[in-house]
């Protein structure tokens, strides 16, 4: 039996949830296509770098791209076929930006590259597990995209005690953790079980939210029989699927300001990752498609399907009838945190997990703002118990040091907010601003820090060379007066110099400098953050619906 | 194919200001509907006054200040602050009364503080106590319950009282006008009276509090409750402001009964109900977070006891609500609640 969760998160709000539009028919596998863009960027950290060349013939499941540093995966061909270029494509990107895809041309034999399988994980040393998941390709599928490797690795000081697998699908339309876990609890399960393996972890709690019965079902039916495992019915909230709130509501404990789940011996994966590790591990399949949920009034056959990566989403639309003269927007997510891409040209990635195609009366264009009345209904709903209406008051102000005494870096973008506003105002869109104009101002003091260093240097140089020709006067002065050579003493006196010279430089590099709280030490998620502000910065002004919302209540 | 882009979220409640605002109204109905029973139809010809004033006043500003005008008029707030401000004055007030306070409050306590969401003070008590202060006359006479009244007027003859400040020849001003129960109890407490002398001598007194003056606060009481089931208000303000209210009244009732009217007196009578719901919970002037509007009501309760009990005004509502208004910015700033994954 399912259990109940004992804690509970702060705020929170209950969208209408627009599930079933997306429900009714099993998980769909798109036919192969013609042409693949596969975007060597698809993750939380650094692209994939190409290895393969223009022309080259590839099979399925090949490794066409290369994990590059750390935080990086590879990336493999979705198919079999021949690469036909490797430049700039669209990509899905609120900023309708193009980058670096390899483009592949499919041959239609379908033929896979030869497969390792790992039956018996549990003899194999878990930091090559790890490194089979790496490169396997496989990302968190929940959609944050955060190499699922790292959160494999618990780290030689502390000892997991819980592994959470979210389930909670919160955000409105999207179901295809849903469906997958109705049709393939098996394979979940059994990723599950490796994944725990790896961890090392104590107990596994699988939560699933009470609005998915047949998926609790399934799952249950597939758990029967392993130890400490269970199915937490948590009572439907969004964000519950958000790492800190799910974390909150299963265990009470809350992960630290800027620290990782990792800090209260929990790590949180998503089942369709755990499904991604089994098909790595049990078949050494790398990952090269997911299931997608197509949905909204924008298509006439609403559904799952099971896409290849770079499948681009043209295709896909019109696999499930769409898009239809109606669509107005075209959202890549769910309507709370997704974004909406300006053209259907770009290809789905592997953190795509819903493709929202919305009429006008589904996702109304956002009306006129008014000013903030501090009702207070953003702090009611605001679930990191921020006060949403300090930060949008000190964003407007551009007061960038107060709006980070407000926390704001703790603002995990939900919309929540935005969400309840009776002012209509934007509010997420202004704390997105807020945090790329303190990025801004952080990189431009780094830059006024590293011209100080060398100024700082050459000041160091010519107060040596000073130093240095004095000596040498004075060398010159002694030699004049007396006879005897003094080269020792006039090396000495250099030396000194040098060090007088050092530590005033040090003196002055050690002086205490303000650094802003929360821009030290990121987190690759945040480092991904700050790119992409930086590119939708550079490259989208705000567009004119969000403008004139921006502006119309004020000035 | 190409599409409309925003930033997330995509989707919103389909709660508006106006929303907010309507409800306000709404949630002001029941007490109004006992408030023309006891009082008459003085309210209804002041209420058409103040609106009328309200929405020229703010038509007329935000025409100058260049504002989108019908968005704004739309919101509602200007309706709002019309009626608590006529739920503040006298029925039989002189129809210059309700315009002038009306002018106040949306010229010079809204508008001029730069509108919707940006002034300090509660209009509407800002306006009634430029009128208080104004006017000290026409403020305090009050109209006799009707059920106390030797006679009443029609609405025609009210509608002349109020705009020429005649009465019908049979009726005498003595006739209509009493003082409320809470100034009898000043008056008299100030003679050395004890209550219970006062309020078993003055027929205004009911069983709870004044005559009307119970079942006018009973109706907010309801309509406030409304209020708080919707989510238009929270708990907090009207919940500490009773509460403070009632407990350092039955301390001071406890240790001087003859000084000290009951806790039930206070809580029902005046504007307590109306200000606890309706005026003490204008979200613009209070504090925004949970623990801040707790202190803020909290304070106006215990403002409104010391006011009644010692101050030179009868009523206290609205001098406690403005001068906690004072404070709020210090309120919010004091009570930020702990953010997730920060310190206990
Ligand atoms: S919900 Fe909107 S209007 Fe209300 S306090 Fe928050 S920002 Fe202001
Ligand atoms: S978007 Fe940020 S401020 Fe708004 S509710 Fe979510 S966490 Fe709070």
């Amino acid at each position: 039996m399912s259990t109940r969760p004992l804690f509970s998160f702060f705020g929170g709000v209950h969208p209408p949830m627009h599930k079933d539009v997306s429900t009714g028919q099993p998980i769909d596998v798109m036919p192969l296509a013609e042409r693949y863009i596969l975007p060597l960027h698809q993750n939380i950290g650094q692209p994939a770098k190409p290895v393969v060349s223009v022309g080259e013939r590839v099979l399925k499941g090949q490794r066409i791209g290369h994990a590059e540093g750390y935080v990086s995966v590879a990336l493999h061909a979705p198919t079999s076929g021949t690469i036909a270029d490797i430049g700039a494509y669209p990509v899905p990107h609120p900023s309708g930006l193009s980058d670096n895809c390899i483009v592949m041309t499919a041959d239609g034999a379908d033929e896979w590259t030869e497969c390792v399988a790992l039956p018996d994980y549990e003899n194999i040393n878990p930091s090559h597990l790890r490194n089979i998941v790496r490169e396997a390709g496989i990302v968190g599928l929940g959609g944050a995209g955060f190499p699922s490797f790292i959160k494999l690795n618990p780290g030689t000081h502390k000892k997991i005690d819980t592994l959470i697998m979210n389930g909670i699908e919160c955000e409105p339309y999207i179901t295809c953790d849903d469906m997958l876990m109705r049709e393939r609890a098996a394979e979940i399960v059994a990723g599950i079980r490796i994944i725990r393996h790896a961890l090392q972890a104590n107990r596994v709690l699988i939560a699933i939210e009470d609005n998915k019965p047949q998926a609790i079902k399934s799952i249950e039916e597939a758990i029967r029989g392993e130890s400490a495992m269970e199915v937490v019915a948590c009572p439907t909230r969004y964000p519950q699927g958000s790492e800190k709130q799910l974390v909150e509501a299963l265990t009470g404990k809350e992960i630290p300001s800027e620290a990782l789940p990792l800090h209260v011996g929990i790590v949180v994966h998503n089942v369709g990752t755990a499904a991604a590790v089994y098909r790595a591990i049990m078949l050494g399949e790398p990952l090269t498609s997911r299931i997608i949920t197509v949905t909204g009034g924008g298509v006439a056959q609403p559904r799952n399907v099971e896409a290849r990566i770079g499948t681009v989403i043209e295709d896909i639309l019109a696999h499930c009838g769409g898009p239809t003269a109606e669509t107005r927007k075209l959202i890549m997510g769910g309507p709370m945190m997704g974004f909406a891409l300006h053209s259907d040209r770009a290809p789905v990635v592997k953190t795509t997990n819903c493709l929202l195609a919305a009429t006008a009366e589904e996702i109304p264009d956002r009306g006129p703002a008014l000013p903030c009345i501090r009702c207070g209904a953003c702090s009611d709903a605001c679930p990191a118990r921020l006060l949403p209406q300090q930060l949008f008051w000190y964003a407007q102000a551009k007061d960038l040091d107060k709006i980070q005494e407000y926390n704001l870096f703790d603002c995990i973008e939900c919309g929540c907010c935005a969400y309840v506003c009776p002012s209509n105002i934007p509010l997420v869109h202004y704390y997105r601003f807020a945090k790329t104009e303190i990025w801004a101002r952080e990189r431009e003091k780094e830059k006024a820090e590293l011209a100080r260093q060398r100024f700082d240097f050459r000041q160091t140089r010519l107060e040596r060379e000073k130093a240095e020709r004095a000596a040498r006067h004075k060398k010159k002065r002694d030699e004049l007066h007396s006879e005897e050579p003094s080269a020792a003493p006039a090396t000495e006196t250099k030396k000194a110099a040098i060090l007088a010279a050092m530590e005033r430089a040090k003196k002055k590099k050690d002086a205490p400098r303000i650094t802003p709280a929360n821009t030290e030490a990121l987190t690759p998620q945040q480092q991904q953050m700050i790119e992409e502000v930086e590119q939708r910065r550079r490259q989208s002004r705000p567009n004119p619906e969000q403008q004139s919302a921006a502006s119309n209540g004020d000035k | 194919m190409e599409f409309r882009t925003a930033s997330s979220p995509h989707n919103h409640v389909r709660t508006s200001v106006t929303t907010v605002m309507v409800r306000v109204l709404l949630g002001l109905v029941p007490g109004m509907i006992a408030w023309v029973y006891f009082f008459g139809t003085g309210l209804i010809v002041h209420l058409a006054l103040a609106l009328t004033t309200a929405y020229l006043a703010e038509l007329a500003l935000l025409a100058i200040r260049r504002k989108a005008i019908g968005l704004f008029l739309s919101d509602g707030s200007a309706a709002v602050t019309a009626c608590l401000l006529v739920l503040a004055l006298p029925p039989m007030a002189p129809w210059w009364i309700s315009v002038t306070g009306t002018l106040f409050a949306i010229v010079v306590a809204k508008q001029l503080y730069g509108g919707l969401g940006f002034n300090p003070f509660n209009p509407a008590m800002a306006g009634y106590a430029m009128l208080l202060v104004s006017f000290p006359r026409e403020m305090t006479i009050w109209t006799a319950p009707l059920s106390l009244a030797p006679q009443t007027l029609s609405f025609v003859d009210t509608v002349k009282a109020i705009f020429v400040q005649t009465l019908p020849d049979n009726i005498t001003v003595d006739a209509v006008t009493m003082a409320t129960p809470l100034d009898i109890l000043k008056t008299e407490l100030a003679l050395e009276k004890t209550v219970a002398a006062i309020t078993q001598t003055s027929p205004l007194f009911g069983s709870m509090s004044g005559i009307g003056w119970e079942w006018i606060n009973g109706a907010f009481l309801l309509g406030g409750l409304w209020l708080i089931y919707k989510r238009v208000v929270s708990w907090h303000v009207p919940g500490s402001m009773l509460v403070s209210l009632g407990l350092i009244s039955l301390i001071a009732h406890l240790i001087a009964p003859e000084q000290y009217v009951s806790p039930l007196f206070h809580l029902l009578s005046g504007a307590t109900m109306l200000g606890a719901f309706f005026i003490a919970t204008d979200p613009v002037t209070a504090p925004t977070t949970p623990r801040g509007r707790i202190v803020f009501g909290a304070s106006i309760g215990a403002l409104v006891f010391v006011i009644r009990s010692y101050g030179g005004y009868p009523d206290a509502v609205a001098f406690a609500v403005l001068l906690m208004n004072m404070v709020t910015p210090t309120l919010d700033y004091y009570t930020q609640p702990r953010v997730y994954g920060h310190k206990r």
